[in-house]
C-alpha cells in the first residue's frame, strides 16, 4: 500500500509532456488545428464535419453515413475511386467514420503529400457529382454493410433496441447505419441535399498532425480551403432533447444466436461541456471505480472474485458527445447463475458502493493511470487528431482539450460519489436482459 | 561484461517517405540477442518478446492449455495473488500483454521511464514464477468456456472452425486453440505448468525494445526478465499440407447474411517467388489501390461491404485465402465473380498498370508503419523470427521493386487454381452450384 503512494508522488513530480499544437480559423469560418509530431515523416490529414445521424432528417436514418460512402464517388475534377486510388499510388492509406455527431475523413500519408490531400478534400467538399446507378449500387453495399455489422450480431441488435428505449425523443435512439427501412429508400435527393447545406467549410474542423510545420500548414489549408466560401445557410444546430426519465424501462431480448446471456444497463448521464467538464470527469472514475478492471473494480472483486457470480462485468463511460451521453453496465452471469440473480447482484454492488468510502488507493491508482495514458497516447499522433477532431465537433474548444487532463486529475472521492448519485438513479435506468429463449432468463 | 553493439543506421526508403530507425542488435550479458531502437522523445518503453512454439506445443488431449496459461499469467505470482498483482500493476501504470497464437505466444509490455525497474520486476514475476492458483484457473476457465460457447453461433468463427478442420484434420491447425468445452474442463494445475515450461524457453525467445532506454540498460532489463526460463522446449509439430479440395462446405445457419471464407495452398516466406505473389495478393485482393475482386464484387455489383484476399505463412504450412460476406440470397452470384476473376486472372494475368499501381502503393506505405513505439517493436520481433536481418528494413521495397510483370503473371498461373479453391459458406445460401458441394454440414 506505501508503495502505491510513493509511485504516485514519483509519478506526479515528473515534468509534463507538452504537445505542440496550433489553433486557427480560416476566413470562411473553417476551424483548422496543428499537432506537431517529428519522429516520423507522416502526416494524418483530416476534415471533420459537425453533422452525423443525429442531424439527419426524420424518415432518413442513415443518410449521413450513405453520404459518407458516396464521397468516395467522383466530383467534377476526379474520377470515381480516384482519390483514394491516387492517395494508394503515394503509398498512403484512407478512410472516413460516420457517428451520432460527425462525419470524418482522413488520408495518412508522407509528409511531403500534404497538399495533394487538402486539394483533393477541397474538391469533394464542394464538387461531388453523384449519378442514380452510384445511389443503387452503394445503396445494396450499406445494406450489406448493416447485415454484416448488425443482423449477424446478436449483441448489436440488442444494443440497437436498448438505445432505442434509452432515447425517446432524441436521434441518438436511431442507428448511425440507420433503420433497414429507412435505408432502402434512401434517394439521390436525400444524399445531395445533406451534402449541400452542411458540407461547407464553416461547418468543418481541418485537423493536420504529424511532421509538418503550423505555418506552412496555414498557407496551404487557406489556398485548398479557404477558396471555398462559406454556407451562408447553415443551420443552427438544434436537435430534439430528452424529457426527464420517470420511469425505470425494461427489455428482454431473445435471439437463438445469444449462448452467454448478459443484463446490460444505462442511465442517461452529462456529457462533457465546454466550460463545464468537472462532471464527464467524474463519471470517468466512476466507470473506473465500478468496473474498470476486473480484479480491481467493484462488479468485478464482488461478482467474479468474492463470488463466482459472474464471468464478465463491465461498466463504461465515454463523455465525447454534443447532448446527454449514458452511463453503462453489463454483467455477464457464470453457470448457474440467473439473469435475475446477476441484476440483484450488479444492483447490491453498486449500492455498497454508494454506502461505503471510496478507497483512497484506488483513486489514486486510477489518477496514475489516467496521467499515465497522457505520455503514452504522445505515441499515437493519429489518436491526438482524433482528440481534437471529435472534440471540436462536439463544441468544445482546443482549451477544454488541453484543460481535460487538468480536470481529470482534481477529481476527488467526494465528486464521485456526489455524481453516482446523481446518475444512478433507479428511476432513470435502462435495463437490459439478452438471452438465447425465455427458459434461460428464468 | 560481454556485451556487443552492432549499430545499423538504416533509412527506409519509399518513393514518398524516408523513415529512419537505427536499430541497435544487442547482445545482453547473459547472451540474449535483442533488438532496439533508441527514441528519447517521449519517456516510456515499448516491449515485444515473442516466444516460437505457441498453442502447436498443445499436448494430445489438452488443447487449449497454452493458451489457458497465457491467460493466467497476470493472475497471480510470486506471493501475489491476482489481485495483489493488478493493483501493483496499476500503481506503476504499466500495460502487459500476454496473447497465444498458433506459433508462438507473446509478452507485450509498456512501462514508464520513471518507474522502468519496478515495472521490469513485476513483470519477471510473472513470467518466471506463476501460481496457477486453482481459484484462478477456474475463473479463466469460466472466461474461456463462454468463448467457446459464442464460436458455436458466430458465422465468422464457424466458418473458420470448419474450415481449418477440414483443411488441417489432426494437426494442431485443425482446431480453435481456446480448445473444447470437453478439454478444458479436464485440465488440471499441472497441465497449466507443463503448457507453461513448453511454451516459455528462453532458447527461442526473440526480443526488441523501442523507447528510451539505451542498449546497456536494455541488456539488463532482458536478463532480468528471461534468467531463469527453460534453455530449450519440447518438439514442435511437422510441416503439414492444405489438405482441401475445390468445391463448396454449406454450415447450415439461420442468418440473413453468409459468411465465406475461402483459399487453397498458398506460398512459403522463402519462396523466390514469394515477393511475386505478395505483390499479386495486393492486386488480386489486398488493400491499398482498389483490387480487383473488391471492384468486381463491391463496387460495380454492390454484393458486399468488403471482400479481400491475404497470403497466410504459418510455420508448418501457408495458405491462399479470401473472405467475404454477402446476402444468402446472392451467394451463387458472389462465388461466381471470384471463380471468373481468380480463373482470368491465372491465365490473362494483370496488367503492367495494375502492377505498376500496387509497387508504388506498397513501396510507400512501407515506411509509413513505422510510426510509434509499439508498432516498431512488433516490426522487429517479427523480422527476427522470420530470419531477416536488420538491413531488411532498406532492403524489403527493392524487393517490391524486381518483381516484374512476367514473373507475376508466371506465379499467377503458378499458384492461382479457381479448381482447387475451396469455399466454406455459414448461413443459407441461394444459387451455390449443386456441383460443387463436397460436403454439407449441420450446425
Amino acid at each position: 500500500m506505501l508503495r502505491s503512494l510513493a509511485f504516485s508522488a514519483a509519478l506526479a513530480a515528473s515534468p509534463a509532456v507538452a504537445q505542440d499544437v496550433s489553433t486557427f480559423q480560416l476566413d470562411n469560418g473553417m476551424d483548422v488545428v496543428v499537432i506537431e509530431d517529428h519522429r516520423a515523416p507522416v502526416v494524418v490529414h483530416m476534415v471533420w464535419y459537425r453533422r452525423g445521424s443525429a442531424d439527419e432528417p426524420v424518415g432518413e436514418s442513415g443518410v449521413a453515413h450513405f453520404l459518407e460512402h458516396l464521397l468516395f464517388k467522383g466530383t467534377e475534377n476526379m474520377a470515381p475511386g480516384e482519390l483514394s486510388e491516387t492517395v494508394a499510388a503515394n503509398g498512403g492509406s484512407d478512410n472516413a467514420f460516420t457517428s451520432y455527431d460527425y462525419t470524418a475523413y482522413f488520408q495518412r500519408v508522407a509528409a511531403d503529400r500534404l497538399p495533394l490531400m487538402m486539394q483533393m478534400e477541397a474538391d469533394r467538399m464542394v464538387n461531388l457529382k453523384l449519378s442514380e446507378g452510384d445511389i443503387a449500387t452503394e445503396r445494396d453495399v450499406i445494406l450489406e454493410e448493416r447485415n454484416m455489422r448488425t443482423e449477424n450480431n446478436p449483441s448489436a441488435l440488442a444494443r440497437e433496441q436498448m438505445m432505442a428505449a434509452q432515447y425517446l425523443n432524441h436521434r441518438y435512439g436511431v442507428p448511425v447505419i440507420g433503420w433497414k427501412h429507412e435505408m432502402e429508400t434512401l434517394s439521390l435527393e436525400d444524399a445531395t441535399s445533406f451534402y449541400d447545406l452542411y458540407y461547407s467549410p464553416n461547418n468543418a474542423t481541418l485537423v493536420v498532425a504529424g511532421d509538418v510545420d503550423p505555418t506552412e500548414v496555414g498557407k496551404l489549408a487557406q489556398e485548398y480551403y479557404g477558396a471555398i466560401p462559406r454556407q451562408e445557410n447553415l443551420p443552427e444546430r438544434i436537435r430534439s432533447q430528452e424529457p426527464p426519465q420517470t420511469a425505470a424501462r425494461r427489455l428482454t431480448f431473445y435471439d437463438p444466436r445469444v449462448s452467454q446471456p448478459y443484463v446490460a444497463r444505462s442511465y442517461l448521464a452529462p456529457e462533457r461541456d465546454s466550460g463545464a467538464q468537472e462532471k464527464a470527469a467524474a463519471l470517468v472514475y466512476l466507470a473506473e471505480l465500478l468496473g474498470g478492471s476486473p480484479f480491481t473494480s467493484v462488479l468485478g472483486m464482488k461478482l467474479q472474485f468474492d463470488t463466482n457470480t459472474a464471468v464478465f462485468t463491465n461498466a463504461s463511460y465515454s463523455g465525447t458527445s454534443l447532448d446527454d451521453t449514458t452511463f453503462n453496465l453489463s454483467v455477464a452471469p457464470a453457470e448457474g447463475v440467473t439473469l435475475q440473480e446477476a441484476e440483484d447482484a450488479m444492483d447490491d454492488a453498486i449500492q455498497s458502493f454508494m454506502d461505503t468510502e471510496i478507497d483512497p488507493d484506488r483513486m489514486e491508482a486510477i489518477r496514475t493511470q489516467l496521467r499515465a495514458s497522457e505520455v503514452y497516447a504522445l505515441d499515437d499522433v493519429q489518436g491526438l487528431a482524433n482528440r481534437y477532431g471529435a472534440a471540436l465537433s462536439i463544441g468544445l474548444t482546443v482549451d477544454d482539450v488541453q484543460q481535460w487532463p487538468a480536470i481529470l486529475e482534481a477529481v476527488t472521492a467526494e465528486d464521485v460519489k456526489a455524481i453516482a448519485a446523481e446518475v444512478l438513479d433507479p428511476r432513470r435506468s435502462v435495463t437490459m436482459w439478452v438471452s438465447a429463449e425465455e427458459e434461460s432468463a428464468e | 561484461m560481454k556485451r556487443l553493439i552492432l549499430a545499423t543506421v538504416l533509412s527506409v526508403l519509399g518513393v514518398t517517405a524516408r523513415a529512419e530507425v537505427q536499430i541497435q542488435q544487442v547482445t545482453s550479458p547473459a547472451g540474449i540477442n535483442a533488438w532496439l531502437v533508441e527514441e528519447h522523445e517521449i519517456p516510456f518503453v515499448a516491449l515485444e518478446i515473442y516466444f516460437k512454439g505457441g498453442t502447436s506445443l498443445d499436448e494430445p488431449g489438452k488443447r487449449g492449455a497454452t493458451n489457458l496459461m497465457m491467460g493466467l499469467l497476470e493472475e497471480g505470482s510470486g506471493e501475489m495473488t491476482a489481485q495483489d498483482f493488478q493493483r501493483e500493476r496499476e500503481s506503476l501504470a504499466a500495460s502487459y500483454g500476454f496473447d497465444a497464437y498458433d506459433d508462438g505466444v507473446s509478452v507485450s509490455a509498456k512501462f514508464l521511464t520513471e518507474n522502468r525497474d519496478d515495472a521490469v520486476a513485476l513483470l519477471r514475476q510473472a513470467l518466471v514464477a506463476p501460481r496457477f492458483d486453482q481459484d484462478a484457473i477456474d475463473r479463466v476457465k469460466g472466461q474461456v468456456l463462454a468463448g467457446i460457447a459464442s464460436r458455436k453461433t458466430d458465422p465468422n468463427r464457424i466458418a473458420g472452425d470448419s474450415f481449418y478442420s477440414e483443411a488441417y484434420g489432426d494437426h494442431p491447425y485443425g482446431t480453435d486453440d481456446s480448445g473444447t468445452e470437453e478439454t478444458i474442463r479436464a485440465l488440471t494445475q499441472d497441465d497449466i505448468f507443463k503448457a507453461y515450461r513448453n511454451a516459455l524457453v528462453e532458447g527461442r525467445a526473440y526480443v526488441s525494445a523501442v523507447g528510451d532506454i539505451n542498449a546497456e540498460e536494455l541488456g539488463q532489463v532482458i536478463d532480468n526478465l528471461l534468467s531463469g526460463l527453460p534453455e530449450d522446449g519440447p518438439a514442435v509439430p511437422g510441416a503439414v499440407d492444405f489438405g482441401l479440395t475445390g468445391g463448396a462446405t454449406i454450415v447450415d445457419f439461420a442468418t440473413p447474411q453468409s459468411v465465406i471464407l475461402f483459399g487453397h495452398a498458398g506460398i512459403e516466406r522463402d519462396d523466390p517467388d514469394f515477393f511475386a505473389a505478395y505483390v499479386l495478393n495486393t492486386i488480386l485482393g489486398g488493400d491499398g489501390p482498389q483490387s480487383i475482386l473488391m471492384n468486381e464484387v463491391r463496387e460495380k455489383r454492390g454484393l458486399t461491404y468488403g471482400i479481400y484476399t491475404y497470403l497466410v505463412d504459418k510455420d508448418y504450412s501457408n495458405m491462399w485465402l479470401g473472405s467475404v460476406a454477402t446476402a444468402n440470397e446472392k451467394v451463387g452470384e458472389t462465388i461466381d465473380v471470384i471463380l471468373d476473376n481468380w480463373a482470368r486472372v491465372a491465365t490473362v494475368g494483370v496488367s503492367q498498370e495494375e502492377l505498376d499501381n500496387a509497387k508504388t502503393y506498397l513501396t510507400g506505405a512501407y515506411p509509413l508503419r513505422f510510426d510509434g513505439n509499439e508498432e516498431i517493436a512488433g516490426i522487429m520481433v517479427g523480422m527476427q523470427v522470420q530470419g531477416l536481418p536488420p538491413e531488411y528494413v532498406v532492403e524489403r521495397n527493392d524487393y517490391i521493386e524486381a518483381v516484374t510483370l512476367e514473373d507475376i503473371n508466371r506465379v499467377a498461373q503458378r499458384l492461382l487454381n479457381p479448381d482447387a479453391l475451396h469455399f466454406t459458406i455459414v448461413g443459407q445460401p441461394e444459387g451455390v452450384d449443386e456441383a460443387m458441394l463436397t460436403d454439407v454440414g449441420e450446425e
